[in-house]
């Protein structure tokens, strides 16, 4: 590229001082260049737009394309999911390795399509949409490998997120029959709504072997601490609404209950506690002169009053999320994503990403029998922690229960941490939003230690020029008893040691130039980070009428 | 011509160069990609298609499987049937606990009364005298919300002489027993040669287990507690304080990696410490193991332990482990061992080699900001992992060791206090700490949810949550004389502490004897005056966290002080600082009598102080809440029949949750031991035994905290131009040197 520009340049600088004759042979000549360099250009992108276009095209691909394979009917089942498992019991961690960035790799089967003998598939619904967006933000993400040796998590292109669609025999065996499955081993499963009537299990109901499960309404009972990870039932109002974040505060209403399917024994008594407390209560139901579909998810009633939703959770402080026949509840995504703080009644609920969020901070949880107290347990809570509470339940939506990339890069950044403890990301890392990130001070030396005299302290005296000084500096400062070591600075490597030039600090451009520095610095940091003070440490008498001579320090005061 | 002709001749074949020179490039490009995508080293082959159908969403939106469900079963039934279900191995708070117990009285703890005949291990003698110490402790079982047995279960080995025989029947014989439910068992070692089973040998029926060294597998979640395993010299209270005397940066010591212990050759938990020595390189990894071990070793020697046994004698134990940065804490016949404890208060940060060990008070303590969680089966690894920790982490996980060790470990008392605030905790859901509160500074047995669900309400989290306290503090006056004069100093203190620009309001706490005086008494102030009648009169009322102190700061003040107005704005500036400690005036300082073997009281002018009296004292109205709630009975008690002694016990109070001295601030040079009695408070100061009984108290004060808390300091913070060569007129706090 150099060499050819050189020569371009060269070319119009000549061209004046020559004939018409030669004019035109250097025009055509420079043109020529100038056509391959072009032609050097067009083929330096072409390659690439044919390669990506193709790879485009491919990308347009349908579910349909994804190859058909026929489940035998003697196919194995895998055995049900082993409740003692553990990381260190049914997860192969040489898999992982030793890695200096500290991040698992993961590999996802290609899509396939399963049928049974007969031909019907295996799935109601096949991939769903949310299933895709949770597939494709991993394969962009740092932890996806194309290279099936090198993975240490697998996961499965079958959609288990919604076992209602599922035909469990011949899901259980089409898991089986993937290639690296080797008895579920650092396979990966998501699952949002687990169990099916009529009693609605809390874990996926698909036999599973050593399987990790990323399941949205485990039970204390059913979630494996430590190895499962309890994921968020991802609501689709989510990417269809955007609600503004709100400034935290008091709302028009205090408790707001917008769930429609509440079980009646509780309805009655959530009426109850309108009928005590009337306007600071909204029970809203759905809407029964509304058609089915989109629209009256959008709406909710009170006494044919309509509402939209999820708008109206904007305008209640706080906002109950009840269990129903399942534990994980879609409704506390929109809650959070209100910024309204989440009463959560559902005993036994291991709550979303519980291994790292602090949920105390976001939300209130109150065992289901006690729902008749609810009012008192929430007045209780003072002003500014409800206030904190509605800022980090807005945070903890956007951070992880915003997108399914969200949720799934969340599950996979808690398995890592599993597997590379001593990397994890801290709590503040996981809990503080950003707000709370800028402003906080978080010391390297945090515990109180007051330190012993023993090894005493070493001086650092920066030096320019001033000898005079330095030599009184140190002399003053070597009769120090807990000096340990002086070090000296010296700032003038070129200038051999003038005269001691006196008072540099009045000097005013040495002042100006401290306060460009400061200036320069505060600039740097982003803000101010000195604090002004206005107090001074001495020593306990300072100054006070006492013999000098019993005085620790009586120096001090004198100089 | 013929020249310009050669020159254009070489310019075109130039210019031709130079195009093939590109073509060459670009025509072998898409293949060199294309076979570097085909190994797939750079770019993902292939990466999830972005398929172009419409696809379904995961469950349609009118969905709702709750409606049918709804039909058939009702909530409570549900609840009722989970809770007949679940039982044994699979307990949890819901099925196995009874709730309603807790609900009349709170959470109340019962020991059932030791019989005669019934040997008990020193051990188990700490925890139940820590119980019975204890502000949860009641006598009468029917208050009770939680039951610990006297029959001791800490040994459930076999072979050991302290093993209780018999223990099955003598359980099931308790009358209260009710098949375990919320019932608490302390267990340390469980099984016995060869398979050490976690089995403690007699059916416990429903009760919780707070246990050492039990595994991922057996531990019911949220509903045992994992303890540490201490040995039978654990101190009952106080305990040590850490190793750590100061941080050196960078933070690296001598040792990088050390171990030594036995090594059991064959049987459980042998094959991780027999692999050692594959690690172990002599200089900064120096792992070692011994082969002898019980009285038959020889017979499964095998050919590396002669060479262990003699690498072993080489290096002494407290050495390694006060010169190394990590310490592996490898897992022994159980999984729990006595390194474990050994490494953390030596600051030594613990290597946990340990698999399926659910690690000590794991529900709150976050252990990976204190400790390195290992893997058994990657050994090989550990050099490298400890290696490619930062130093800043290091630092952190260092600090965070002494922070654990002596708010959760130092002692028995810490140990099994930690658990039951776990338990309550759990019982008293709406009012339990959150993961911040356990895992720093003072640490969950400091913090009381129960004063506050927020953090910021505490004097501990400003920084982290990167807030202020409050900028106005409440004046509070302990008043014990009535009002005759108007001259009285109560009157001055009153009109000088309102001037000042920080006050929000007073409050006269009226413990006189005398009816309250008539409103009009009072001078009209700027700010309200609240006067509070106090209760039984008592010195402790002065303490008392009264609801009408609404700022985060306290001035807590005598009747008789004299303060001036800019003296306490000084003083409220700097506790602004160091919001956390007491900031005041009146300083005083303990000392060691050498003669009497106890600790001296003095309020002699010294180099140093440890106490700032709170006669004139700001700190944060936090301590209210901890010395009414926190304190024993039996203190508070004493103080109220001495009438003496309130503002050491605060001292010590607040010394022992920060770790730190008071702070004193300069004043008027006029403010002496004997200018604070001027009247009745005279006679209180001038009294002989006034003096002897706050020795009394020290000593008293210092053996329930289980050491000395106190801690000396040689500083005082002057206002920044205080007493320097400059105009008076430049000084923002001119009157504090005028006088």
């Amino acid at each position: 590229m150099c060499a050819s520009v050189k020569y371009g340049s060269r070319g119009p600088a000549l061209i004046p001082r020559m004939k018409t004759k030669h004019r035109i042979y250097y025009i055509t000549l420079f043109s020529v260049v100038l056509l391959g360099l072009i032609a050097t250009g067009m083929f330096q992108f072409w390659p690439h737009s044919i390669e990506s276009s193709a790879e485009w095209s491919l990308d347009r691909r349908s579910v349909h394309d994804a190859p058909l394979v026929r489940i035998p009917m003697s196919s194995p089942i895998p055995e049900r999911g082993d409740l003692s498992c553990r990381m260190h019991t049914c997860f192969d961690v040489y898999r992982c390795g030793y890695n200096p960035k500290n991040k698992i790799k993961v590999y996802i089967y290609p899509l396939q399509r399963f049928v049974d003998e007969v031909g019907v598939p295996i799935s109601s619904t096949g991939l769903s949409r949310e299933y895709n967006d949770l597939l494709s933000a991993i394969s962009d993400s740092d932890f996806y490998t194309d290279d099936v040796t090198r993975a240490c998590l697998f996961i499965p292109s079958t959609d288990v997120l919604n076992q209602n669609s599922l035909r469990i025999r011949e899901t259980a065996q089409a898991l089986a029959m993937l290639p690296r499955w080797d008895k579920g081993m650092n396979h990966l499963l998501f699952n949002m709504l687990p169990g099916g009537p009529p009693d609605y299990n809390t874990a996926l109901d698909v036999p599973r072997d050593r399987a990790l499960l990323a399941g949205g309404g485990f039970s204390t009972w059913t979630y494996r601490q430590g190895y499962d990870v309890s994921i968020p039932v991802y609501s689709p109002l989510s990417a269809e609404v955007d609600l503004p974040e709100t400034q935290p505060g008091p709302r028009r209403y205090f408790i707001l209950s917008s769930q429609t399917a509440i079980h009646r024994e509780y309805r009655v008594e959530l009426e109850r506690l309108k009928e005590e407390n009337g306007e600071a209560l909204l029970l809203l139901d759905k809407c029964s002169n509304l058609s089915q579909g989109l629209a009256s998810v959008r709406k909710r009633c009170y006494k044919g009053q309509v509402y939209d939703y999820p708008q109206i959770l904007q305008e209640s402080s706080f906002c109950v999320v009840l269990r129903g026949a399942r534990l994980g509840q879609a409704t506390l995504s929109d809650v959070l994503q209100a910024g309204c703080v989440p009463v959560i009644m559902a005993d036994s609920y291991i709550l979303p990403f519980s291994e790292v969020l602090d949920w105390k901070r976001a939300s209130v949880v109150i065992p289901e029998e006690k729902l008749p107290e609810m009012y008192t347990i929430l007045k209780s809570i003072p002003h500014r922690q409800v206030e904190e509470m509605q800022r980090q339940a807005r945070w903890f939506w956007e951070a992880y229960f915003s997108s399914m990339k969200a949720i799934g890069m969340t599950t996979l950044q808690i398995i890592n941490d599993r597997i590379y403890p001593y990397a994890a990301r801290t709590y503040e890392e996981w809990n503080n939003p950003s707000v709370v990130k800028w402003s906080s001070v978080n010391s390297p030396l945090f515990l109180p230690l007051i330190p012993p005299r023993s090894p005493g302290f070493t001086a650092v005296v920066l030096t320019y020029d001033r000898i005079e000084s330095l030599f009184r500096v140190i002399t003053e400062i070597s009769k120090v008893p807990s000096l340990a070591k002086l070090l000296v600075v010296w700032n003038n490597q070129n200038k051999s040691p003038p005269e001691a030039i006196d008072g540099l600090s009045l000097d005013q451009t040495h002042m100006v130039e401290r306060s460009e520095c400061i200036n320069k610095f505060a600039s740097v940091f982003g803000t101010m980070p000195l604090k002004v003070v206005e107090h001074r440490a001495d020593p306990v008498l300072y100054k006070d009428d006492f013999p000098e001579k019993l005085k620790s320090f009586p120096n001090i005061g004198s100089l | 011509m013929q020249a310009k002709k050669r020159y254009l001749i070489s310019l075109l074949t130039g210019a031709f160069l130079v195009l093939l020179f590109y073509f060459g490039r670009v025509v072998p490009g898409p293949a060199a990609t294309g076979s570097r995508s085909r190994h797939g080293y750079n770019r993902p082959e292939q990466p999830w298609p972005h398929f172009s159908d419409p696809l379904q969403h995961l469950s349609p939106w009118d969905h709702s499987d709750t409606e049918d469900y709804n039909v058939h079963i009702s909530p409570r039934q549900k609840r009722d049937v989970n809770s007949s279900v679940y039982k044994g191995k699979r307990c949890r708070m819901q099925s196995c606990f009874d709730f309603s117990l807790c609900q009349r009285n709170g959470f109340k703890v019962y020991v059932y009364p030791q019989q005669k005949g019934e040997k008990i291990s020193e051990s188990y003698q700490n925890i139940l005298s820590t119980i019975e110490g204890s502000r949860f402790y009641t006598s009468d079982p029917g208050q009770a919300c939680l039951f610990v047995l006297s029959l001791d279960t800490l040994d459930r080995d076999q072979l050991s002489p302290q093993y209780v025989h018999n223990l099955k029947t003598k359980v099931q014989s308790l009358p209260l027993w009710n098949n375990g439910r919320n019932h608490l068992i302390f267990n340390l070692y469980s099984g016995t040669w060869p398979d050490y089973t976690e089995d403690l040998g007699f059916d416990i029926g429903q009760a919780m287990l707070a246990k050492a060294s039990i595994s991922t597998e057996n531990f019911r979640p949220n509903f045992d507690v994992s303890i540490p395993l201490f040995s039978k010299d654990h101190p009952r209270t106080g305990g040590d304080r850490g190793y750590l005397k100061y941080n050196t940066i960078p933070p690296f010591r001598k040792y990088m990696l050390v171990f030594k212990g036995k090594r059991y050759l064959t049987g459980i938990g042998s094959d991780t410490r027999n692999a050692l020595y594959h690690v172990h390189n002599a200089e900064d990894v120096v792992l070692l193991t011994t082969c002898k071990h019980g009285k038959d070793w020889q017979k499964h020697k095998d050919a590396r332990c002669d060479k262990d046994n003699a690498e072993y004698e080489k290096y002494d134990y407290r050495e390694m482990l006060h010169n190394s940065t990590f310490c592996l804490v490898p897992r022994g016949r159980r999984l729990g061992s006595f390194r474990f404890l050994e490494a953390l208060q030596a600051a030594c940060v613990p290597v946990m080699l340990s698999n399926g060990w659910e690690l000590p008070f794991s529900e709150v303590i976050d252990w990976n900001t204190a400790a390195v969680i290992g893997d058994e089966r990657l050994l090989l690894q550990i050099p490298s992992t400890v290696r490619s920790i930062h130093q800043d982490k290091i630092l952190a996980l260092r600090q965070q060791t002494q922070l654990l060790w002596e708010a959760y470990f130092s002692s028995v008392e810490k140990i099994v206090l930690t658990t039951l605030e776990i338990i309550q905790d759990r019982v008293l859901q709406q009012t339990s700490r959150s993961n911040l509160m356990w895992n720093s500074h003072p640490g969950g047995l400091f913090t009381l949810p129960h004063y506050s669900s927020y953090l910021g309400d505490f004097p501990f989290f400003y920084a982290e949550l990167g807030i202020k306290p409050n900028p106005k503090f409440t004046a509070v006056i302990h008043a014990v004389t009535p009002l005759v004069s108007q001259s009285q100093p109560i009157l001055k203190l009153l009109v000088s502490v309102a001037r000042s620009q920080y006050c929000a309001q007073i409050i006269v706490l009226w413990n006189c004897d005398k009816p309250l005086p008539a409103k009009h008494r009072w001078p009209a102030t700027s700010v309200p005056i609240i006067v509070i009648e106090g209760e039984n009169k008592v010195m402790s009322s002065r303490f008392q966290p009264y609801d009408s102190i609404i700022s985060d700061a306290v001035l807590s003040l005598d009747e008789d002080t004299v303060l001036s107005t800019t003296e306490v704005d000084f003083a409220f500036t700097v506790w602004q600082s160091f919001p956390e400690r007491i900031v005041g005036y009146p300083a005083r300082s303990h000392f060691w009598d050498n003669n009497k073997e106890r600790w001296g009281y003095t309020s002699k002018w010294t180099n140093d102080y440890s106490m700032v009296l709170t006669g004139a004292a700001i700190y944060h109205r936090y301590y209210h809440f901890l010395y009414s709630h926190f304190l024993p009975s039996s203190l508070k008690s004493m103080v109220d029949q001495l009438a003496n002694c309130e503002d050491i016990l605060m001292n010590f109070l607040v010394s022992a949750v920060t770790k730190l001295p008071p702070i004193k601030v300069t004043q008027k040079k006029q403010y002496k031991e004997t200018m604070m009695g001027q009247s009745s408070r005279a006679s209180r100061w001038a009294d002989p035994d006034h003096f002897a009984q706050r020795q009394t108290c020290m000593n008293k004060f210092a053996s329930w905290f289980g050491g000395m808390p106190l801690v000396h300091s040689q500083m005082r913070l002057d206002p920044v131009l205080f007493k320097d060569q400059v105009s008076i007129l430049r000084k923002k706090y001119r009157e504090i040197e005028r006088l």
